[in-house]
């Protein structure tokens, strides 16, 4: 059988020394080990406690709530709808509404609980809420040494402000800020159309009224 | 005499650079001749004293060198390595005997406690009694025997016993394996390791290490070291030597009886707490040991590398050269892959030894032209046999035989 040459890594000569192979392999360690000492792109480590790799903007972790301005219960955006609750599919989330003594619903949550050893970071949460309440975190320093209260995350620990989500995830904040914006102006337009409506209706009963009545009185 | 006359009188070599490693023994020697001991408890107490000081240098000497050795790995695969116990990771070596010295020691139900408790012990302590012979400085020999270099390869051979035993008494299939690799690997090295320290001894004329330092004294042309690794047949046999002393002391790429990859840990799968650390430090000690023997053999041992080097103590020289070889030994370890036993085992039978074995008509020829252009003329062509045949072979390009196809188109 005819044999013909096989591929053999380029070697300085057509004939290789045995060992020259092991020697430019030494070279190459040898470089590895003097270049770490002054090539700062050869050392990838993070000093991971003093020092932190940016985290990606599609990087998720557990769920937040979101809330606007600088009150955490009065901007919270949760309705309490418990549209999460019940989409959740290991169930990690318990919602209660809040009510006044009437009963009536005050649309907002009275306890809102996510218990961390249930919660499998899917955002599926963050996927169905229709208020732009819910979103997942960039945290994942959640180690503890309480394993009960410590793991389960009410709304004190959950509410974080609009501005932290632009600061976690810059691009997606802005889409739902201008968005809500945008429905805020448009309700406030719709809420300032109607005013002037009403008034506009009103106006002509007013006069009507205003001028039967002095002819009233002086009848 | 009093006392501080008998320390006068030994001053002037007491307190030199030279004598400094032999300080403490020779302080015990003094004081127990002043308190009148009798002959036999001064030379024993002083043997001991000896001992105690090479144990003690070569045990921080693993302290240091189980953080060098994780450090330099680290470099060369671009790591920062151990640094968070102590300034720079000072303190890893303190940390981990702690650790080692705090875990459970676990006996395997099947194990035969008793071999299994003696193993670790009796691993260290050949590599031990191997140091104790090993010329450090040229007032530095802890244990001047005459017969030195057979003790030290009759004492280094005793490590293949505790390993296997090891392997054996843990009673389960990992540490047999590993034990089984380990004998069959340094039964192996131990030939051409011996036949290339061979040459040595016949171009010496003797078996103590102090004469064969003392052999390799002076300068070729004023300023290239008389070193047997300068001469033919000792560069021959000096680098079989370094890879038999790499498989001898079961270090990467021949680290097959461990192999934890394959085999959990080998002969230490069984082992935990100090006892592992003892397996440790036994290996690390025969690493020294080794090495030191092959700086005594080929490199010098004490001798100064350059003329007019002098005013150095002799045994600082040693410690260098050892440095450099155990730097070796790493650069060597962070870049080689672990061969196959069957590769170690043909590279031991089928290349090492017959090469080892043309070292000693090579050392032969030299010692009687004398050395000189001679010399080398006469035996360069002769070691240089084996280098062509394995050229040769390396270079013959085999590839498979060409396919060819019954049914379908090529």
């Amino acid at each position: 059988m005819s044999s013909q040459p096989i591929n053999r890594l380029p070697s300085p000569a057509k004939w290789t020394l045995p060992g020259w192979g092991l020697l430019q392999g030494m070279v190459v360690t040898a470089q590895n080990m003097v270049q770490s000492y002054y090539r700062k792109d050869r050392m990838t480590t993070v000093q991971y406690p003093e020092q932190r790799a940016p985290i990606s903007p599609n990087f998720r972790n557990f769920p937040f709530l979101c809330y606007d301005g600088s009150d955490p219960v009065a901007g919270l955006r949760c309705t309490a709808c418990s549209i999460c609750e019940k989409e959740c599919p290991p169930q990690c989330i318990y919602i209660v509404l809040d009510r006044d003594e009437a009963g009536k619903s005050l649309k907002r949550p009275k306890v809102f609980d996510i218990d961390l050893t249930v919660c499998m970071n899917c955002g599926i949460c963050a996927e169905v809420c229709p208020f732009d309440s819910i979103y997942m975190d960039g945290q994942y320093e959640l180690s503890t040494d309480d394993r009960f209260g410590g793991l389960l995350f009410g709304l004190d620990r959950l509410s974080q402000s609009a501005d932290y989500h632009m600061q976690l995830r810059p691009e997606e904040a802005t889409e739902v800020a201008t968005r809500r914006k945008a429905e805020e102006d448009k309700k406030l337009a719709a809420q300032a159309a109607k005013a002037a409506k009403t008034k506009a209706e009103q106006e002509p009963k007013a006069k009507e009224a205003a001028e039967s009545q002095p002819q009233g009185e002086s009848a | 005499m009093s006392l501080l006359d008998r320390l006068q009188q030994a001053a002037p070599a007491l307190w030199s650079p030279e004598w400094l490693p032999r300080l403490p023994q020779r302080l015990v020697e003094i004081l127990l001749q002043y308190f009148g001991a009798p002959g036999w408890l001064v030379t024993l107490a002083g043997f001991l004293v000896a001992a105690a000081t090479v144990v003690a240098v070569f045990l921080s000497g693993f302290a240091l060198l189980s953080l060098v050795e994780r450090k330099t790995l680290a470099r060369i695969q671009n790591r920062i390595g151990p640094n968070r116990a102590g300034w720079f990771g000072i303190l890893q070596p303190v940390a981990d005997g702690i650790k080692m010295l705090t875990k459970e020691d676990i006996v395997p139900a099947k194990a035969e406690w008793f071999l299994h408790l003696a193993a670790p012990i009796l691993i260290v302590v050949p590599s031990i009694l191997a140091l104790g012979v090993i010329p450090y400085g040229r007032e530095w020999v802890p244990v001047p025997l005459e017969l030195g270099l057979l003790f030290f390869f009759a004492a280094g051979t005793l490590t293949e016993l505790s390993v296997f035993m090891a392997g054996w008494a843990s009673g389960s299939k990992f540490p047999m394996l590993g034990a089984m690799r380990a004998i069959s690997q340094m039964v192996s090295y131990e030939l051409p390791l011996m036949i290339s320290a061979l040459g040595v001894i016949m171009v010496t004329g003797s078996l103590s290490l102090p004469a064969i330092v003392a052999k390799q004294a002076g300068f070729h042309l004023g300023f290239i070291p008389a070193w047997n690794l300068f001469t033919p047949w000792g560069l021959s046999a000096g680098l079989i030597f370094y890879v038999a002393s790499i498989a001898e002391a079961n270090r990467c790429p021949f680290d097959l009886p461990e192999g934890e990859s394959e085999i959990v840990a080998g002969h230490m799968t069984e082992y935990s707490g100090f006892k592992y650390a003892l397996f440790f430090m036994g290996e690390y000690l025969g690493l020294f040991a080794i090495s030191g023997l092959g700086i005594t053999l080929f490199l010098g041992g004490w001798q100064a590398p350059l003329p007019g080097l002098g005013c150095v103590p002799s045994w600082l020289w040693f410690f260098a050269k050892m440095v450099v070889v155990i730097m070796s030994y790493l650069w060597i370890r962070g870049t080689f892959p672990r061969v196959r036993i069957d590769q170690l085992m043909r590279f031991a039978w089928l290349c090492l030894i017959p090469m080892a074995l043309l070292t000693l008509p090579a050392a032969a020829i030299w010692h009687y032209v004398g050395g000189g252009l001679l010399g080398w003329l006469t035996t360069v062509p002769l070691l240089l046999i084996p280098w062509v045949i394995l050229t040769v072979l390396y270079n013959r390009r085999m590839a498979p035989a060409t396919r060819t196809y019954t049914f379908a188109e090529s």
